[in-house]
């Protein structure tokens, strides 16, 4: 895919605008509400066929909330915004707006992968069950037809067919996870939400799933929203990456540009903070000190500027937008333009 | 040698289940020096938890010690075998709260959710030193002013929960290390934390361990850890070390192919090709299904590259493979040639990754 083509607003798969996503905090005897945890606060991005696009930042910065928003995985839906998604006949669809009926057939083309796939599902179930049961539910296999299905989904996860008459506790996190995976295939999804699909993994199985998911993209044509903390991940498997803080996108650029040349002041403290498995580039981190705000009770302004090493006045009275600094490049930050910021490079060899 | 502070021979911890026995940890040795840092590194079943579980005899039943040797220095000449003392031994809960202490993944294991964490502190301190109330409640405060947890004097009446989880990993560090102990053993210690969080426990630990001279036993499956902090590495699989060295070495001259295997198997930040990861193929065998011979060798490429034998029906030794480095590997001890490998620094047979 040539990544710096324009590309037709109209092309997108999905398009979020202005996602907000508010969680009421009650208190007392009556659960009165005093107040209101913004856990998406206004964040818009598109999503392009095929691609992979990684929400990253810490925890409490929105990322599970927005990806799961946006499969309208919750009862209540968002609190405002839009969740545009192109369906299989080219008309696009505000799924924010959409009741549980009305969602029914797009619930089949968005599905989710989870850091432990069984963590929910009952451990008497067999293979064969948890692949199968959104086939049933959804009305498209059932019997033998069901079986074949779940066979050529575990052969596609590079599983041996046979195990389908297994039970969960049998298998390894690794084969878990790829249980995991044709689960959330059956229903020939285009877009598939992975929410730290791989942070539960042993590094040597982390690969495989990484290799695994790359391959599936592939040849399903997959586009992935890819939820995560560990930036190394991300690098390898996005195509481009949304930095959030606090409920909104801070930087959102294409991978190789916002790694080498973040925009952002927290994007790059991210990157400084990153654990190099080589001890000769010791003492490269930046620590940042504090801590991630309650989203209960952010700061004004930039939500970042408490922490910021470039803060200026400006920056707590002032929230700065998102704003495109360059073809794709999407910052905010007033100060984007004048400071220039550390990125991931490998830095020079120490002798 | 007297900058010794932990000798473990031959350590065998193993699990008493009604489908069988598991060797978790099945006869390790290791030497951990005075004011230094040792990284246990490892996947999932490894035995490196309770491996760092058996030095503090916290192992719970159907688990149980079934021999070995515990040397702990504590001064020149005072040398104690730990497993002479009894589990529940006066000896050893003095030992295990004054001399050493234990941090883990998950603050809540260490610390009691209706207690404030100052009671807790003064609590541990009182039962292990003279101090008076009073005088504890300071060195409390004082301590939680240590390890970075803001506004400590009003901090200390706090419950766990009231607190984020990077504080409540601050405050579990504060009551470990209250009592000043010479060996402090941290199990996973930031796995559940932020990067950002993560770097400022690390720097924490780094720098108390400057202050306090501590001798730090690590345990991560993160190799960016174990880079970032370890002097000294030791990497498990199936219950043994399969290689033990420099960080520096470990890292740059890895021995043992499943070293190089899981530092080819990583992504790394820095990588702009985005070329497909080289992952190590299969899983960690079941602890009941245990591969005979080199308990790596189902899925080492390195055998079947060099057309290895020996490596499906006979365990290797650990040899020793460079000034301080050692590796279990029949490509580092041609067999017929066992006593070569003293003082011999073995070329290394394949390419290796992350070299110069």
């Amino acid at each position: 895919m040539d990544r710096t083509a324009p590309r037709d607003a109209h092309a997108a798969l999905l398009e979020v605008q202005d996602l907000k996503v508010y969680f009421p905090i009650r208190r007392g005897l009556l659960q009165r509400k005093v107040g209101e945890v913004k856990a998406v606060d206004g964040v818009s991005f598109r999503l392009w066929p095929g691609e992979t696009l990684s929400l990253v930042g810490e925890s409490g910065c929105g990322k599970t909330t927005t990806g799961r928003s946006i499969v309208r995985a919750y009862k209540t839906p968002p609190t405002a915004g839009r969740i545009c998604f192109r369906g299989d006949d080219g008309q696009v669809v505000d799924l924010a707006q959409l009741g549980d009926a009305e969602l029914k057939p797009y619930r089949r083309a968005m599905q989710m992968v989870f850091q432990d796939p069984f963590a929910s599902l009952n451990p008497r179930m067999t293979v064969l069950d948890i692949i199968g049961e959104p086939l049933l539910v959804n009305g498209i296999a059932s019997g033998k037809e069901l079986e074949a299905r779940v066979a050529e989904l575990l052969r596609r996860v590079k599983l041996p067919p046979e195990y389908m008459r297994r039970y969960p506790h049998a298998f390894s996190g690794g084969q878990r996870q790829r249980i995991g995976i044709a689960r959330a295939l059956a229903t020939g999804p285009r877009l598939v939400v992975a929410d730290e699909a791989v942070s539960a993994l042993d590094v040597s199985v982390q690969a495989q799933i990484l290799n695994l998911m790359q391959d599936l993209q592939a040849e399903l044509s997959l586009t992935y929203l890819f939820v995560a903390h560990n930036l190394s991940v991300v690098r390898y498997i996005s195509d481009r990456v949304a930095v959030m803080y606090v409920g909104r996108v801070v930087e959102l650029a294409e991978t190789s540009k916002l790694f080498a040349q973040p925009r952002h002041p927290y994007t790059e403290a991210l990157l400084a903070n990153v654990p190099r498995p080589d001890p000769r580039l010791r003492g490269m981190r930046i620590v940042l000190q504090g801590e991630v705000p309650d989203p209960a009770n952010p700061p004004s302004g930039c939500h970042f500027h408490p922490r910021c090493r470039y803060a200026q006045a400006r920056c707590a009275s002032e929230a700065p937008p998102l704003r495109e600094i360059a073809p794709g490049q999407h910052v905010a930050c007033h100060f984007a333009e004048t400071l220039t910021l550390r990125g991931a490079a490998a830095p020079p060899a120490v002798a | 040698m007297n900058d010794l502070l932990l000798e473990i021979e031959d350590l065998k911890t193993h699990f008493f289940l009604d489908d069988g026995v598991v060797k978790a940890v099945d006869g390790v040795s290791l030497q951990v020096r005075r004011g230094r840092t040792l990284a246990i590194v490892g996947e999932s079943g490894c035995g490196k938890s309770i491996m760092a579980r058996s030095i503090l005899q916290i192992v719970t039943p159907p688990g149980k010690i079934v021999g070995g040797r515990i040397c702990y220095h504590r001064a020149p000449g005072d040398v104690v075998n730990l497993l002479d003392y009894q589990r529940k031994s006066r000896e050893m809960r003095a030992f295990r709260g004054r001399e050493a202490a234990m941090i883990f993944q998950e603050p809540m294991a260490a610390l009691s959710p209706v207690h404030t964490i100052g009671s807790q502190i003064v609590e541990r301190l009182r039962l292990h030193s003279g101090a008076s109330r009073r005088e504890a409640r300071a060195l409390a405060v004082e301590m939680l002013h240590r390890v970075g947890i803001p506004h400590p004097a009003q901090r200390v009446d706090a419950y766990p929960h009231q607190l984020s989880g990077g504080m409540r990993q601050r405050a579990m560090i504060a009551m470990a290390l209250i009592c000043r102990p010479a060996l402090l053993i941290a199990d996973e210690p930031t796995t559940a934390l932020d990067v950002t969080t993560q770097a400022q426990i690390l720097e924490l630990i780094r720098q108390l361990q400057a202050e306090l001279g501590m001798t730090v036993v690590i345990i991560t499956h993160d190799l960016g850890v174990v880079a970032e902090i370890a002097d000294e590495v030791a990497v498990m699989y199936l219950g043994q070390i399969v290689e033990h060295g420099p960080v520096d070495a470990i890292f740059h001259h890895p021995q043992h192919p499943y070293t190089r295997g899981l530092l080819r198997s990583i992504p790394r930040i820095e990588d702009v090709t985005r070329a497909r990861l080289d992952a190590i193929p299969g899983a960690v065998p079941h602890p009941y299904a245990r591969p005979g011979g080199c308990p790596f060798h189902t899925r080492c490429r390195e055998r079947i590259i060099h057309q290895l034998e020996l490596c499906t029906h006979t365990a290797p030794p650990l040899t020793r493979v460079g000034p301080l480095q050692q590796a279990r590997c029949w490509l580092h001890e041609p067999p017929g040639d066992g006593q070569r490998g003293a003082g011999h620094a073995a070329e290394p047979a394949l390419a290796i990754i992350g070299g110069q």
